[in-house]
């Protein structure tokens, strides 16, 4: 690289330092840098790139592979030794001169480059980095041709599995320590480290102790060589066969940017995008590996329809298919009506269209896309607080990183939006953030948010304040003063978590408490096509951009945009989920359209199964075969996430564009499948492309009338119960059961595994020896699973929500803050899975309980008495 | 265990004799080690005098001494503990670093074994005047003995209100904690020491922060040598001008010089700074057997090589500097002509590629191939291209390593060849004029 003098370097001399900054040279160039800035920051903002492997600008300076060398002056004396420049900061009237400008420089860089490779294999050829590989580049750049290494080289049997995922090359390892540090600093994860030392040092894990970690792909990608590699795309292809295209993870509401690259129509891997407002250069590993969903084997690729005479599903074309549903659609609207069921992963131009059907070719609000616990008050809640904000003034990540104090409630932030975990983590980390939860037990996300180990002394701030399941409602008018005082510091925030909708009361609470302290609320749902969803109107009370549907004239202007005649909006508000299938199982609904869901996400898989069985006409829109499929008349195809366009809408509420990724395979997006089909019905949608779709809420433009009401709900009263029952604790695992984890081993095998969790007192009255299964049971069948004691308030029972044998909805049939009946398993045989999922009519004391609020019927209210208190656990400034 | 040479502790200058015994004029004593023995020879007695001072007027006490670190690198040690924040806002540390792992160093054990409350005496002291109520000694763990001996010393000392909560009626609490390392060279480093004590892995940290800011456990930390808080009992009593009335203006006060190898009495001589060889070997009955010296170190294996050229430099910080080396630990390692200058270059180096910690990429690397080369050329199969790759990477070494092990590491290799090139060169001679980088780089086996 040449230098090019610097530009208007004689009046530089008169120009003053801007506050904050010192000014230095580099290279000849002088430049201002803010106070701080590390010296290969500087030099690269001028277009100086110094080669490096161990510097990374998201993890602390550790100066250990010395390729960063440059020779510096401060106070016009030379510093003795050429210096790191990744762990020198910038100083008032430095002189600094890189590999282009000094010969010491660049002979030390050539140097430690010699000694890097002395030790290296020859691996390239076969080495998964090769052609993107830091190490490569650097050394064909600057490093010499010949070695003048003739002896014997360090070697290591290779490659060693430090996960189910993740494999070890120790021989093409530099030693860097950005896998240990982002372990440690990052994700929290410390099961990697350093062991032994000289030139045996080596990147290791302990003894019966893998790499435990949600975002453990992310060493891969930032590992300057190839000494990791994951067990899902070793050897699979080469950087420079592979086309990479930006693209948005659809996992979770987080909303990643990601890289997909692909080669001859077929995704061959997922990386981290860069984006420093959102996931910065992370992702968690369900994002990176878990894609092969949309490519299943059992994919449908053509359109079904439902024989009359076998009453199988046979394929058939796009034309029929088409007609059968249009006919099958106008006939169940003209009837009794259709309530359309989209799920809660769709884009939000896809969801969009749902909307506008419903509205506009069945004339209904039956539509929501809540496909898990809901109730009507979170329903009020996101009418009136969370619709139409977005990051520029709700809350976004930034506002977390700034935040005095977060409390989490109801919300288990690295199981359900791993990236606001992360973010979490940093805050407490680097700004002093209190973190606290309200919760059950000190969960690994709860630790690591809260315990913050690190160089130096562990961090420890905020921490759990423990309630009831169904309790954190009455827990949030009973904080304890310290928290509350935090709360109460500007820009502090609460992150409500999908279980909320599982608790009576917690929305109104957490309204109340916001008002208390001036915190602000952010809603973090799980799935990521929940926040565009609400945008886009797919509830029974919101039209598109929080347009209340009761209100007139925010209805006629719909009505008018969408070319509809006045008055033809239907004006009261729909049913939700649980109405529709209550509604499609008693007659009351003719048919239902239905998106992306699985009966099993819902709070009562079997009422869902007993609806979608009577429901009299059903539509199924569907990639893969679910359980809706098998009742469908109608199944039309439409495309994954991979093979379309769309935005989604993080938990933010910020907008994340993407572009087919894969083209030309002929997949459809539901939008386009839902405008085909109202014009066979006769009605016009204009959806026929995202991009149309995406105008279209342009126009909209926010809602022009009054926001609706916030909720008004008292918070329950819950109790602990005693004898043989508890109350059931549940959230999902973010790698589990789900079907987009579909055909992953690698993936399944870094999951937590699955196991019950009780308290001291509650194994003692069970008798329960260490890791006796215990058994979870409802009238409807009961969960064995290991038993694990961690301290959470006795009488309760955590369950994973859906993991390996623990399908707590499709099992048990309640939820989070449930009464459930417990017992004492048998102990397994050894050599067997320690769980296990036993059928239903399991004979158990007298329960009621269902904990889902999801008819605005509240919790189970056994007795009388308030629990709220919530003590800190493990807090304090 | 070297026992001392120096003569009967009571006289305080042998009339005569270069030798100053300061630090090590107790150890002749019956039971140097006991509280009752100390305390007859003015143990503590500058532990009371200190206890009535303003802790700020010690630490100017030491710099108007100008006493110097005695771990190696002789940091002004009085400018140190003013690096010690006034305020009490987080825990203060002493720590002493008593790993002693530089090659040929013995004075740090001895002295711990022979008056352990001489280096307690000087803690209480250094602690006060830096406001630690905490004071880690780190003990080198292969020295069980010598551990046993300070966790005795320390039970004594608490029994008898030295240490622990009001010392001396004083108001000054101090807790004193033997902690024994697990033998890593590097655990020496006071960064790497730090890390360790904290249980984590012995790997020196990158400054800033430096210690007095941020050390142990995050909090303002001064690491001293044993040595170095040894001597500052007898500052106290002493004075600063009776100090500085031994060795030399910049580099004042008496040393323990350890005289290993080819020598007749080899041990520890103490004698002030600024002594050189020839007189201490005069001190040591000379050479052994008369058989001439050939080659020695001035401060531990870290240290570029001295010759019999340099028998008349004074050994202070200055004198061995100038003359090309350094003062190190004042370890004098003496060879005589029989010994192969290569062969105890090679067992230097393999010491260095044992202990390297692995962290940085020139150190590690560096020693690993150095080695082999070496390791080569002893055998016989070296080739004069390989002395100048020896040295081209010794130059991508020195100084481009995090931390001083590196530099410490190229020492030998360089000043080895510097003056005894020849001897290289003749490990060569069947070699000449094969160029093995001809062979190819691939990896042959594990070694
Ligand atoms: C590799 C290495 C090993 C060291 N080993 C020791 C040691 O064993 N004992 C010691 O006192 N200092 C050792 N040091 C020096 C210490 O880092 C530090 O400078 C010293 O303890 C400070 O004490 P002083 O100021 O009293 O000399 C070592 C330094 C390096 C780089
Ligand atoms: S890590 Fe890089 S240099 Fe090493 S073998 Fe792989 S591609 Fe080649
Ligand atoms: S495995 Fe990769 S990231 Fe980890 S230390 Fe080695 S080179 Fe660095
Ligand atoms: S120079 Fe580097 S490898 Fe050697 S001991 Fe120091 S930090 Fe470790
Ligand atoms: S990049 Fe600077 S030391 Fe590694």
């Amino acid at each position: 690289m040449t230098v090019a003098p610097a530009s208007g370097n004689d009046t530089a001399q008169s120009r003053p330092v801007p506050e904050g900054h010192v000014r230095l040279t580099i290279d000849g160039i002088e430049v201002d840098a803010p106070q701080g800035e590390l010296v290969i920051r500087t030099a690269e903002r001028l277009g100086i790139v110094i080669p490096r492997f161990c510097d990374h600008p998201l993890l602390d300076p550790a100066g250990a592979c010395r390729q960063c060398l440059v020779e510096v002056e401060v106070n016009g004396k030379p510093m003795p030794k050429p210096a790191a420049s990744c762990t020198t900061a910038v100083a008032d009237g430095m002189v600094v001169r890189t590999q282009q400008t000094s010969q010491v420089a660049d002979k030390a860089q050539q140097g430690v480059m010699e000694l890097l490779l002395i030790n290296h294999p020859l691996d390239c050829p076969i080495c998964d980095k090769g052609g993107e590989c830091p190490l490569q580049n650097q050394a064909l750049k600057h490093g010499r041709g010949d070695s003048r290494f003739v002896d014997t080289k360090r070697t290591f049997p290779k490659p060693v599995s430090i996960s189910s995922q993740i494999l070890l090359d120790r021989e093409r390892c530099v030693l860097c320590q950005r896998c240990t540090r982002f372990s440690k600093q990052i994700a929290g994860d410390p099961f990697i480290e350093l062991l032994e030392r000289g030139a045996t040092q080596q990147i290791g894990t302990g003894e019966q102790q893998p790499f435990q970690s949600y975002f453990s792909g992310n060493t891969i990608q930032i590992c300057p060589v190839g000494a990791l590699t994951s067990a899902a795309y070793r050897f699979r292809s080469r950087p420079f066969d592979l086309v990479s295209t930006p693209g948005v993870c659809e996992h979770c509401s987080s909303g990643c940017s990601q890289r997909t690259d692909w080669r001859r129509g077929k995704v061959m891997r997922r990386l981290a995008g860069e984006d420093p407002e959102v996931n910065e250069e992370w992702n968690c590993d369900k994002g990176r590996f878990a894609f092969r969903y949309a490519t299943a084997s059992d994919r449908i690729t053509r359109p079904m329809v439902r024989d009359a005479d076998s009453g199988e599903l046979r394929e058939t074309s796009w034309t029929e298919a088409l007609r059968k549903a249009a006919d099958g659609l106008l006939n169940a609207r003209d009837s009794r009506g259709v309530g359309v069921l989209p799920g809660g992963r769709l884009t939000r131009e896809d969801a969009y269209a749902y909307g506008k059907f419903a509205r506009v070719a069945l004339g209904t609000n039956d539509i929501d896309h809540r496909a898990r616990p809901h109730s009507n008050e979170e329903l009020d809640f996101l009418g009136s607080s969370v619709v139409g904000t977005g990051p520029e003034d709700g809350v976004s990540y930034a506002s977390l990183e700034a935040a005095p104090a977060v409390l989490c409630v109801a919300f288990e932030p690295e199981e359900e939006s791993p990236i606001v975990f992360l973010r979490l983590r940093k805050a407490a980390r680097d700004s002093g953030t209190r973190v606290f939860h309200l919760g059950q037990w000190d969960s690994p996300g709860v630790e690591k948010t809260t315990h913050i180990a690190d160089s130096g002394s562990p961090i420890h701030s905020g921490g759990l304040l423990r309630c009831l399941p169904g309790g954190e409602a009455a827990a949030l008018y009973e904080l304890p003063s310290e928290v509350e005082q935090a709360l109460g510091e500007p820009g502090s925030v609460l992150l409500l978590g999908e279980r909320c909708s599982q608790v009576s009361g917690v929305y109104t609470a957490a309204m109340r408490l916001a008002e208390r302290t001036g915190a602000r609320i952010a809603w973090i749902p799980r799935r990521a096509g929940e926040r565009g969803a609400v945008e886009a109107g797919t509830l029974p009370t919101l039209l598109p951009n929080g347009r209340p549907v009761s209100d007139s004239v925010v209805r006629s202007g719909i009505e008018r945009a969408w070319g509809m005649s006045t008055g033809s909006l239907p004006s009261v508000p729909g049913r939700d989920i649980d109405g529709i299938l209550a509604a499609a199982e008693s007659g009351e609904l003719s048919g239902l359209l239905v998106g992306g869901l699985d009966p099993a996400d819902l709070p009562d898989p079997e009422q869902a199964r007993r609806a979608l069985r009577a429901a009299g006409f059903l539509v199924s829109l569907e990639l893969r075969p679910t359980g809706v499929t098998e009742h469908a008349d109608v199944v039309l195809p439409i495309a994954p996430t991979v093979e379309k366009s769309g935005t989604f809408l993080n938990w933010e509420g910020r907008p994340r564009e993407f572009e087919i990724t894969i083209e030309g395979t002929g997949a459809v997006p539901d939008c386009r499948v839902l405008d085909t089909l109202a014009v066979e019905m006769d009605v016009d949608l204009f959806t026929q492309t995202p991009q149309a779709v995406a105008a279209e809420i342009r126009r909209l433009g926010p809602n022009p009338g009054a926001r609706p009401k916030p909720p008004d709900i008292p918070a329950e009263p819950v109790t602990e119960p005693s004898g043989d029952r508890a109350l059931l604790a549940s959230w999902r695992h973010l790698l589990d059961n789900g079907s987009m984890q579909h055909d992953e081993p690698n993936l399944a095998g870094t999951a937590r595994p699955p196991v019950a969790r009780v308290s001291h007192g509650t194994a003692r009255r069970l008798g329960l020896e260490p890791h006796q299964p215990i058994r979870v049971s409802t009238e409807r069948g009961t969960i064995a699973l290991e038993s694990e004691v961690v301290e959470i308030p006795d009488g309760v029972v955590w369950l994973p929500g859906n993991s390996g044998p623990a399908e707590v909805n499709e099992v048990l049939g309640v939820g989070h803050g449930a009464v459930v009946g417990i017992a004492a398993g048998t102990a397994p045989a050894p050599g067997t899975t320690p769980g296990q999922r036993e059928p239903g009519g399991e004979e158990l004391p007298a329960v009621a309980g269902n904990g889902h609020t999801s008819n605005g019927h509240g919790p189970p209210a056994h007795g009388s008495n308030g629990n709220g208190q919530a003590g800190i656990d493990g807090g304090g400034a | 265990m070297t026992e001392a040479n120096a003569p009967d502790g009571t006289a305080r200058e042998a009339a005569g004799s270069p030798l100053t015994p300061v630090l090590t004029r107790r150890w002749l004593s019956p039971e140097s080690w006991s509280l009752r023995t100390y305390e007859q020879l003015e143990g503590y007695t500058a532990l009371r005098t200190a206890l009535s001072l303003h802790p700020d007027q010690l630490t100017e006490l030491v710099k108007a001494a100008g006493l110097r670190g005695r771990g190696g690198a002789g940091f002004p040690s009085g400018v140190k503990w003013g690096f010690m924040p006034k305020d009490r806002s987080r825990p203060h540390y002493l720590v002493i670093n008593a790993d002693e792992g530089e090659p040929g160093t013995c004075k740090d054990v001895p002295l711990m074994m022979a008056d352990p409350h001489s280096l307690l005496e000087g803690c209480v002291i250094a602690a006060y005047a830096m406001r630690a109520n905490n004071c880690m000694i780190y003990v080198r763990g292969e020295a069980l003995h010598c551990i046993r001996r300070l966790h005795h010393a320390v039970r004594e000392a608490y029994e008898a209100g030295y240490l622990g909560e009001n010392i001396l009626d004083s108001g000054f609490d101090l807790d004193v904690v033997v902690h024994a390392g697990a033998g890593a060279y590097i655990c020496g480093e006071e960064t790497a020491l730090l890390d360790s004590l904290e249980g984590k892995r012995g790997q020196p940290r990158l400054k800033p922060p430096f210690p007095a800011q941020a050390g142990l456990y995050s909090s303002p930390t001064t690491v001293n040598n044993v040595e170095t808080i040894a001597s500052v009992p007898h500052i106290v009593n002493g004075g600063s001008d009776w100090f500085r009335g031994m060795g030399r203006e910049k580099s004042p006060g008496p040393k323990i010089f350890s005289l290993s190898g080819h020598v007749e009495r080899p041990g520890q001589y103490e004698a002030p700074l600024g002594t050189t060889l020839r007189e201490l070997l005069e001190l040591a009955g000379g050479m052994k057997d008369g058989i001439p010296l050939k080659f020695w170190t001035p401060g531990g294996s870290s240290t570029p090589l001295f010759t019999a050229d340099h028998l008349d430099v004074p050994l202070d910080f200055e004198g061995a500097a100038e003359a090309g080396s350094m003062l190190g630990t004042t370890a004098l390692m003496i060879f005589n002509e029989t010994v192969s200058v290569p062969w105890a270059v090679m067992k230097w180096t393999q010491f260095y590629e044992h202990e390297s910690c692995g962290k940085c990429t020139p150190c590690r690397e560096g020693c690993f191939w150095l080695a082999q080369v070496l390791e080569r050329m002893v055998q016989g199969r070296g080739t004069e291209q390989d002395i100048d790759t020896l040295l081209d990477v010794c130059d991508n070494v020195l100084g481009r390593s995090f931390c001083a092990l590196g530099d410490g590491a190229v020492s030998p290799i360089t000043s080895g060849i510097k003056y005894f090139r020849e001897e290289f060169l003749a490990l060569c001679e069947s070699n000449r004029g094969q160029d093995t980088t001809e062979e190819p780089a691939l990896a042959g086996v594990a070694r």
